[in-house]
């Protein structure tokens, strides 16, 4: 089985080793130079099992995190190949692990921890919130927390609930937090390793639905292997990516979309069904965002639709909208779109009518094309 | 459908303290083990053997002053002088401190009188090279240890030379050479902090331990029982300190779930060694820390330790406690004052004198006031503050380009 994709029989909780088939198990003895194509989960893995053969001072735990290497398989083989204490299974305890992890960091140690699902953070938050992001400030830099909080995220996988949310705002809404979402294999070890090795904590979320492959948002479809794609070629030694730069996924003259995770993919679908010749951005990095480049292309066309898959009010989406409106209002030809979740808690029955989709993001196309004087 | 039908209709139980404002103090419900009357287990025993651990109390000084039992640290003179000589001016310190917040010189401060023994014996048993994760209830630390009192004095006023540059509370300081980990404002998310730290302290193969502290009021809040989770699981070096001062503001201590167990029988629970200790007794606490002390560094794991005491102070400057409990119950604390019994201990000894004692507490004041003057020279709150440029830095390793941009906007 190469593709992958989700139907009735994947709707429990158990659906998450099931995502990781046989072919997509991460490479056995990697060579330390060259590259190799890899999916999502094997370019996180490689990132880690890179890193923490390079500094003995990363270490990696969560909830099965250790012998069984994550639900995902994120973290597969860490213990096996660096040790028991170098990887290690944690009690069901995300405050533990948060609050653990920044003790460790205060210490000197890298940690990365895995909190299940983004859905679980909550019961961190505080850690995160007011202790993480807070030490370097409160204590005037005699401590700091150079932590890496990585959690898969997001929805378009039956998941319910509690097994969808992107709750990216709750944490760039937070002084001393960095953001990071990668929408491809290739970003995804430049940017954790980058992760790791930033001095600040740093809240890393996987958008799950892409871990197999890109996805284009028309849920008949299913992933496709990251195989055909360029961004799955993933340097097997070490790289890093910086964190801050977006990516600019398809050059055009028309609009700017901005977007990050598996929205990447839906909107480059939606500009083609579209037929409009758009600037696809993948941010990368909310915090620190690069507003350079946003700003730039929206100059350039002119026009500027925000693609997120969190609710709308309160999102992300809304801090992308003012910064455009601040810098580029005399450049705005139409009203800045948002396309974005709904305002509802995830409910798994409506998965396609709440997951923003490519008709959604044509659309938005389409009025921002026509919205201009 | 059965019906089920109760004798008597259910009620809810609410908690209440032994006595309230205009009640006389009663502290008949205590049960107190006399000085010496604890064993000392073997530092290697087993949490299941030393059970009864967790809700004796471990006392060394007799009403007499004399020093008795298996816990006796047998501590030399000098070192008892220096931890009283710490505990006096840990009180000065509080008491000109307390007043500067009446004279308006600082939004805020805490006391710690009658805790005053815990600190300062823990801090100087520990290394500065453990770490330190206290409460606000710990400023005691830092004095025994020789911190500047200028220095803190500078954190209370927020003033140009405030080591953290105002952006704390007064009271809540961070100093990594002195073992201290930055103090949150938020209850009990050290205690998990304190954990991590440890664990990582054992996974580099060093040979530094943590501790930590919590008030019984804020043993409720979870991070404390994720504490001790990882501390059990891990087998963390790590010393768990819970300061049962007998009241978490308003609210005593059953609140927070001591009236049916002891707070060190948490423990219990999660695997680990208890002990329940005289908070106001220099020695036995002294013992105690060293017994977790030597546990922790011979790979043997975490000790909670419950210090029994009584908080004698307001809560804070902003706290009036004749509103919710008896207004003498402080001086009816059936176990003394820290600083009275290790005095009379050393007079005991042959050690110490009354006429010393006012000396030390005559130069304790002197001290405070010099580092006073020196610090309100520099100003007190809002005469003179680190500069505004400070604000906008250390949110990150690096400013990124939103925080450059604010910095301008206030143009700094
Ligand atoms: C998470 C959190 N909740 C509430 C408060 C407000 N608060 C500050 S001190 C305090 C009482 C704490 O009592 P205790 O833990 O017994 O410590 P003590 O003050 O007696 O030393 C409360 C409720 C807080 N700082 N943090």
């Amino acid at each position: 089985m190469t593709e992958q994709t989700f139907t009735e029989s994947d709707r429990t909780d158990g659906i998450e080793p099931d995502m990781v088939t046989a072919d997509h198990a991460p490479p056995s003895e990697a060579p330390t130079s060259g590259t190799q194509p890899m999916n999502m989960i094997q370019a996180l893995n490689s990132a880690l099992h890179v890193k923490m053969a390079e500094d003995p001072n990363v270490l990696s735990f969560g909830e099965d995190a250790g012998f069984f290497g994550g639900v995902f398989r994120v973290t597969d083989q860490l213990q096996q190949k660096h040790g028991l204490t170098r990887s290690f299974d944690a009690p069901i305890s995300e405050c533990g692990i948060v609050a653990a992890a920044i003790g460790m960091g205060a210490y000197g140690l890298r940690p990365v921890v895995e909190i299940q699902f983004a859905d679980y953070i909550y019961p961190a938050y505080d850690q995160i919130v007011s202790e993480a992001a807070k030490l370097r400030y409160r204590s005037a830099g005699m401590f700091t927390a150079p932590i890496t909080v990585r959690s898969p995220y997001g929805g378009g996988i039956f998941g319910g609930q509690t097994h969808s949310q992107s709750p990216e705002s709750l944490f760039t809404h937070i002084a001393g937090l960095k953001v990071v979402i990668p929408s491809n294999p290739y970003d995804a070890k430049g940017l954790l390793t980058a992760a790791i090795e930033d001095d600040d904590p740093v809240i890393f979320f996987e958008p799950k639905r892409l871990y197999n492959g890109p996805f284009d948002g028309w849920h008949k479809n299913p992933v496709s292997p990251w195989k055909t794609q360029d961004l799955a070629q993933v340097p097997t030694g070490k790289y890093t990516l910086p964190i801050g730069k977006a990516r600019i996924m398809r050059e055009g003259s028309d609009v700017t979309i901005l977007c990050y995770g598996t929205m990447v993919w839906v909107s480059l679908a939606g500009a083609e069904h579209a037929g409009v010749d758009a600037e696809v951005i993948d941010l990368r990095t909310l915090v620190p965002l690069d507003i350079e480049t946003i700003e730039a292309s929206v100059k350039k066309t002119g026009r500027c639709v925000i693609v997120h898959e969190a609710p709308k009010t309160s999102g992300f989406g809304g801090e992308l909208s003012a910064l455009v409106q601040e810098r580029c209002f005399y450049h705005l030809e139409a009203p800045i779109a948002r396309v974005t979740g709904w305002d509802t808690p995830y409910p798994h029955a409506f998965e396609w009518e709440y997951f923003p989709g490519p008709e959604r993001v044509a659309e938005a196309l389409k009025s921002v094309m026509t919205g201009g004087r | 459908m059965t019906q089920h039908k109760n004798a008597q209709p259910l009620s809810l139980r609410v908690p209440e303290p032994s006595g309230r404002p205009g009640d006389t103090p009663d502290f008949s419900h205590l049960k107190l083990d006399a000085p010496g009357a604890v064993d000392r287990p073997p530092v290697g025993s087993t949490p299941y053997d030393m059970r009864d651990h967790a809700f004796r109390l471990i006392r060394v000084l007799d009403d007499a002053g004399v020093a008795v039992g298996p816990w006796n640290p047998r501590l030399d003179a000098e070192t008892l002088r220096k931890g009283l000589k710490a505990m006096i001016l840990t009180r000065a310190f509080d008491d000109r401190m307390h007043r500067a917040h009446r004279q308006g010189k600082t939004s805020f401060y805490m006391k710690c009188t009658g805790e005053e023994a815990i600190a300062v014996a823990q801090g100087m048993i520990l290394s500065r090279e453990d770490m330190g994760f206290p409460t606000y209830r710990q400023q005691g630390l830092l004095i025994a240890r020789g911190y500047p009192l200028v220095d803190m004095m500078n954190q209370i006023y927020s003033n140009a030379e405030d080591p953290i540059k105002g952006r704390q509370l007064p009271i809540m300081y961070s100093s990594r050479d002195y073992g201290f980990f930055t103090i949150s404002g938020n209850l009990g998310t050290q205690v998990p902090q304190a954990v991590g730290w440890a664990m990582a302290s054992a996974y580099k193969g060093d040979d530094k331990i943590a501790i930590s502290w919590i008030g019984d009021g804020a043993t409720a809040e979870g991070d404390f029982h994720n504490a001790l989770t990882f501390a059990s699981v891990y087998r963390a070096p790590v010393i768990l300190n819970i300061v049962n001062n007998q009241w978490a503001i308003s609210s005593f201590q059953g609140i927070a779930g001591g009236l049916e167990t002891t707070f060190a029988s948490k423990a219990i629970g999660y695997g680990l060694p208890a002990l329940r200790v005289d908070g106001n007794d220099f020695l036995a606490v002294w013992a105690a820390t060293q017994w977790a002390e030597e546990r922790a560094r011979s790979n043997q794991g975490a000790t909670v330790i419950e210090l029994f005491t009584y908080r004698g102070a307001p809560h804070s400057t902003s706290d009036d406690p004749s509103r919710y409990r008896p207004g003498d119950e402080h001086e009816k604390w059936p176990l003394g004052d820290p600083i009275a019994r290790l005095k009379q201990h050393l007079i005991a000894l042959g050690e110490w004198s009354d006429e010393q004692h006012s000396e030390a507490e005559a130069e304790a004041v002197a001290q405070v006031r010099a580092a006073g003057k020196e610090s309100e020279a520099i100003g007190t709150l809002g005469q003179s503050r680190p500069s505004v440029k400070t604000m906008f830095e250390e949110v990150f390793a690096t400013e990124d380009w939103r925080l450059i941009e604010q910095r301008r906007e206030v143009g700094v």
